[in-house]
């Protein structure tokens, strides 16, 4: 009746997950009760939770991936205390089948629920503004999209008390993750949950390639467009591209799981090694999913608070363009052990040296942007100059593992770990944080603590050195990644230097907490009352903070790049080409509860899949077919905002053309 | 400043702890060394791991890692510095700085900003064509000496070997003699494993149903480490064992040894083996079934276990 | 001269991508078409892992052994024609011809589902037959790919009820002709795919 669903599965005896299951329950029950004394749900079903603007889906992206950061992190923290305690005889306080979780945990939200949901966030509200659009090509999709993701949040979480996660590693390869070595529910929790996550990331990506492509301000031709709209096209084709490739391969893999069949496992013919290479062919392509926007966001910054254009701008878009084809012909460089011979290992080298190339370009057009500026130190920039000088360091020992034979002794050790962090934190989350510090003026109205912001940076910048560099040591010791304890006594003390960073950057990451509330609480003093508290150079500077659903008035005209900066240096002409027509009345996309009802059902699909409930599942699957047909039935799905509405709101926020 | 002091761990003077300096001379170049300084200034002593190599394919990688690290740092450290210099010298408050708010594109700066990273690729690119081929795994090792065949299947969790010229095995022990190359074919018995011994080079996966080939050679007698360097399970952390190197006298003695205390290594015993333990003893048989690793090899008989069995 | 022209330095015609916002139709049929190249990408995989694993019969029947090339042809057929058919139905909805449209399409109703059905008693009789999916690597390859194209052609037949029911509803509103132009992209890929499918897999058993 309900598959292999019982109270057996709800781990009482382990007090280490009790008593986080007993926190966590405590601050939502907390948070959801609150919400509910004070009255708050209609106001959040009717603005947030059914909402389809792209500024309250990307700011939901956000808040969602915070929050996960903090999930994501505990399970670092705990990792990196098991690895300070466990030398010589020490066990530890994690034993293996624990700790095993832990880090695959660890990894899996890291990489599908923190970096994917921030920049996916930060893309969203941002791009359609910086087209001057009022919106993304697909709204309600988005919604669906943004609410898949959560599904695949909840369901990762719920493995934590119901049942266990996988203990495979966040690639999950076989033969360890077929029924034979995983007989249990973990690997079920992990592969539903991001296909189901996977298919909300696959239709974002088709989503913003649309809006990019085909839905720019009247005059925005693509040598117009802003650089952080270039590297979200290139992020968006590679997830219309890659993301096919995971959900393929999680499909084969829960074939063999579910319906015996023989795509990986050790018998009947099976070949374990043809995971590791599909499933590589996404994870390339995905790091640089996560890492362009980045970049984008570091351009943007760059170039505002230097007060002069990006440098080489046709050089960056041509580097970023380079680098979306090329990532899809490295991958083999994440196996070079696994003995496919001299000429495809090299030639697999040669290509991942050739990627950095253009990478190398674009650090050096970020220097000649700084240079002849006037650079403002605000918090974005303390980010920016951080990344740069952290992310060259990661990009040398990405090169140095690029060489097969070094790679042949560096594989899998603590080196490694301390290179894909090192681009992971010094690209990925400094070029979220920056991003994050630079647009939240513009979604709330109000500018984030600088002293706080600047405090989170150093926590975030020593606490990464401290960490990390110690790993890069050890794996030149010869410490493997994933080890649950370890013998040599002589690397314990460098464990506990890695450890002293890990709690410098939970430290940072609770300030950014504070930060957020200090400046909700001093709100009224760092009010962005003109909508360019930075003095920017593009479209969505040229709204109010925050801006109406509706974005624009009139899309701007758009004459050249940076088409704001101009205007305002009186270089250019007024966005507005036609400032005396009249305000006309807009249609906007009506809010629907679409998106979250589509992920209650796909929850309930997921965790009955998991569970082998087929009766559940059945129902979800009907759940969710029903919605669509539903939503397929809508024809009034505009809302008419009114001329005089309009008119209003312009004059409230004294806005007229630029 | 809080930043160069994080940094400190990359910038100390040369002169402290340059590992084993006498018998690199004839591999590496003053650079190569220096290069190496950072990361040896942050071991404890240089005497341990990929740094310290004890056999010609270490060493090897090792001139690799120094001579790669020592070119790249030669952009790297200037970009770095130029990053904080432009930062500071045209910040907002400095009047000296001049101004350029048009300044957007200089061609002979572009074609030396793409020059820049594609020569240091092409040379680096040619490093690694070059030693991908020198350096293969299944690539025999130059030498006077014939190679000693080793057989490995990986277990779960530990580590077999069969030595099928000798007729003898042993589990979590590998001894082998020095000078002598060593060619490997290894295996495993249910899930993906690599086979590591950082003081002698290059790792290779293991995989069920499948043979890889490894050469390595020690050439200075001594005790290494060796690991597993792929997740494979909750005993994972204890796939450890232990390489003993000596001379081939030594090697000979050891060997008549090992087969007077006898033990075979039958299917039936391979079967106990390979059931799931996390135990880390070293055993030793005299008799090998010839058989046995072109069997396990050909995945005729890969175990299943579950992690509740395994516990 | 519009703002933009004067800043292109052109009389008359501004390129597309100066046009501002995309009208509806192009939006949805270019997201659609993305859409349907990602799910080819998704096919890709498939193939991949088929010429992978075409060899691994571990022992038993191979494909030479079991396809009837005539059957293949026969569905061939069945799908192909029904593609013609669909692009007549296209052609009746664009000049919102009702009766034709209708005709048309159920046309391709049918001979979908005969496809279908054919597929079906394949797959039926290979499982009765000891060669199922789990038999080998070769045949779980087999099921995946072929199988998952008709998981696609099931799916789009239940799409092509949908829209006749959405054409009694609403008439031939935009929002239903996007739809159905939609529908024809999709149909018509499945095709594409299907002559990929009975290249590699049928023509080139072994």
């Amino acid at each position: 009746m309900f598959g292999r669903l019982s109270w057996a599965v709800i781990p009482f005896d382990q007090p280490i997950i009790m008593i986080t299951v007993a926190v966590i329950g405590t601050v939502l029950g907390s948070v959801l009760g609150l919400v509910t004394i004070k009255g708050w749900w209609p106001y959040l079903w009717r603005e947030w939770i059914t909402s389809v603007d792209h500024k309250r889906i990307g700011v939901m992206y956000m808040m969602l991936a915070l929050v996960m950061l903090v999930r994501g992190f505990a399970d670092a923290m705990m990792m990196r205390t098991q690895l300070a305690l466990a030398a010589g005889h020490a066990a530890g306080y994690l034993p293996p089948e624990h700790y095993d979780q832990v880090f695959s945990a660890h990894g899996t939200i890291m990489i599908f629920f923190v970096a994917m949901t921030f920049v996916v966030g930060l893309m969203n509200f941002a791009v359609p503004l910086q087209l001057g659009v009022r919106d993304v090509a697909f709204p309600v999709l988005n919604s669906v999209s943004f609410w898949l993701t959560a599904t695949g949040v909840l369901l990762v979480n719920l493995s934590l008390f119901v049942g266990e996660f996988a203990r495979t590693g966040w690639l999950a390869y076989p033969p360890l993750s077929e029924l034979a070595y995983s007989p249990g529910v973990g690997v079920d929790y992990y592969l539903w949950a991001l296909q189901i996550s996977g298919l909300g990331t696959l239709l974002s990506g088709i989503n913003l390639t649309t809006t990019i492509l085909k839905i720019r301000a009247p005059g925005m031709g693509y040598a117009r467009m802003p650089v952080f709209c270039w590297t979200a096209l290139a992020s968006n084709l590679l997830i219309v591209a890659a993301f096919p490739v995971l959900t393929a391969t999680f499909a084969m893999l829960l074939l063999d799981r579910y319906a015996d069949f023989h795509f990986f496992t050790n018998d009947h013919g099976g070949n374990p090694m043809m995971y590791v290479s599909l499933i590589w062919i996404w994870g390339h392509p995905e790091v640089y999913i996560l890492i362009l926007p980045a970049f984008g966001v570091f351009s943007e910054v760059v170039a505002t608070f230097s007060g002069k254009p990006l440098f080489g701008y046709r050089s960056m878009v041509m580097a970023t363009m380079a680098i979306c084809v090329l990532s899809f012909v490295v991958w083999l460089h994440h196996f070079f052990t696994m003995g496919a011979g001299a000429d495809v290992n090299a030639f697999f080298g040669v290509m991942t040296m050739i990627i950095a190339v253009p990478t190398g370009v674009k650090i050096f057009n970020w220097l000649f942007t700084l240079y002849g500026g006037r650079i403002r130190f605000t918090v974005p920039v303390y980010w920016t100059l951080g990344f740069i000088v952290t992310f060259v360091i990661g990009g040398m020992t990405g090169v140095l593992m690029a060489i097969p034979p070094a790679d042949f002794v560096l594989h899998n050790s603590l080196f490694l770990i301390a290179h894909f962090h090192n681009v992971a934190i010094g690209g990925v989350v400094f070029g979220v944080m920056a991003g994050y510090n630079y647009w939240f003026p513009k979604a709330f109205g109000f500018k984030l603590h600088e002293g706080l912001g600047k405090a989170v940076f150093w926590c975030w910048f020593i606490g990464f050195y401290l960490a990390f560099m110690p790993l890069y040591a050890l794996g030149l010791m010869g410490a493997t990644r994933r080890m649950q304890h370890y013998s040599n006594l002589h690397w314990q003390p460098l464990m506990l230097v890695a450890f002293a960073g890990a709690v410098l950057i939970l430290f940072g990451i609770g300030l950014t907490g504070v930060q957020l509330a200090v400046s909700i609480r001093t709100r009224a003093r760092n009010r962005d009352l003109t909508g360019d508290p930075w003095n920017g150079r593009t479209l969505e500077w040229s709204t109010p903070s925050p801006p109406p659903v509706w974005n624009f008035t009139q899309l701007p005209d758009v004459t050249r790049a940076d088409a704001y900066w101009a205007a305002k240096q009186g270089t250019g002409p007024s966005l507005a080409g036609r400032p005396d027509s009249p305000v006309e009345a807009l249609e906007v996309p009506r809010n629907t509860p679409v998106g979250i009802f589509v992920a209650f059902f796909a929850t309930i699909l997921g965790f009955a899949l998991i569970w082998r409930i087929e009766w559940l599942a059945v129902a979800g699957l009907i759940g969710a077919v029903a919605v669509g047909l539903w939503q397929a039935w809508q024809k009034n799905r505009e809302l008419i905002i009114s001329a005089e509405q309009i008119s209003e709101f312009d004059r409230l926020n004294m806005r007229g053309p630029a | 400043m809080p930043a160069k002091i994080a940094r400190l761990f990359k910038i100390l003077p040369p002169g402290r702890g340059i590992c084993a300096a006498g018998e690199t001379e004839q591999y590496g170049s003053m650079t190569a060394k220096l290069a190496l300084v950072a990361p040896c200034v942050m071991l404890a002593s240089c005497s341990e791991g990929v740094l310290d190599p004890h056999g010609p394919v270490g060493l090897s990688e090792r001139l690799i890692l120094g001579d790669a690290t020592a070119v790249m740092l030669a952009v790297v450290v200037p970009v770095i510095v130029l990053t904080l210099v432009f930062a500071w010298w045209f910040r907002a408050d400095n009047r000296l700085a001049q101004y350029r708010p048009d300044w957007e594109y200089s061609g002979r700066i572009e074609l030396i900003v793409w020059a820049i990273p594609a020569l240091l690729i092409a040379f680096l690119g040619g490093m690694a064509w070059i030693t991908s081929h020198d350096l293969d795994p299944p690539k025999p090792l130059a030498s006077k000496e014939a190679p000693l065949e080793i057989e490995v299947v990986s277990l779960d969790w530990r580590w077999l070997f069969i030595y099928p010229g000798q007729g003898i095995a042993t589990v979590n022990q590998l001894i082998v003699p020095v000078g002598v190359p060593i060619h490997f074919r290894l295996t495993s018995t249910s899930v993906m494993n690599s086979f590591f011994i950082p003081q002698l080079g290059s790792q290779i996966y293991t995989m069920p149903g499948m043979t890889t080939q490894l050469n390595l050679e020690a050439d200075q007698a001594g005790t290494y480490d060796g690991l597993s360097a792929q997740f494979s399970g909750d005993g994972f952390s204890d796939m450890h064992f232990t390489v003993v190197a000596t001379s081939p006298g030594q090697f000979r003695q050891w060997l008549g040894e090992t087969r007077a205390r006898g033990g075979a290594l039958d299917r039936a015993a391979y079967s106990d083996l390979s059931k799931p333990s996390h135990a880390v003893e070293s055993l030793s048989f005299g008799q090998v079934d010839p058989q046995l690793f072109g069997t396990v090899a050909s995945g005729a008989i890969a175990t299943r276990w579950s992690p509740e069995e395994a516990r | 001269m519009s703002a933009t022209s004067e800043s292109l330095g052109l009389e008359g015609a501004i390129p597309l991508s100066y046009q501002g916002p995309a009208p509806t139709r192009v939006v949805a049929g270019f997201g659609f078409w993305l859409f349907l190249l990602s799910d080819i990408i998704l096919f890709s995989v498939l193939f991949a892992a088929y010429a992978v694993l075409s060899s691994a019969s571990a022992g038993g029947p191979t494909g030479a052994e079991l396809f009837d090339k005539r059957h293949v042809f026969l569905e061939t057929l069945c799908l192909l024609t029904s593609s013609v058919t669909c692009g007549f139905g296209s052609l009746a909805v664009a000049r919102t011809d009702g009766r034709a449209m209708f005709v048309w399409m159920v046309a391709t109703l049918v001979l979908g589902a005969t496809f279908l059905g054919m597929e079906v008693t394949e797959f039926s009789g290979m499982v009765a037959a000891g060669a199922g999916p789990s038999h080998s690597a070769f045949l779980s390859a087999f099921f995946a790919l072929v199988g998952t194209h008709g998981l696609h052609v099931g799916l789009g037949l239940v799409w092509l009820v949908i829209m006749l029911l959405q054409v009694k509803t609403f008439g031939f509103h935009p929002m239903v002709a996007r739809r159905f132009f939609c529908f024809g992209l999709f149909w018509h890929a499945l095709d594409i795919v299907w002559i990929g499918v009975f290249s590699i897999v049928y023509l080139g058993a072994h």
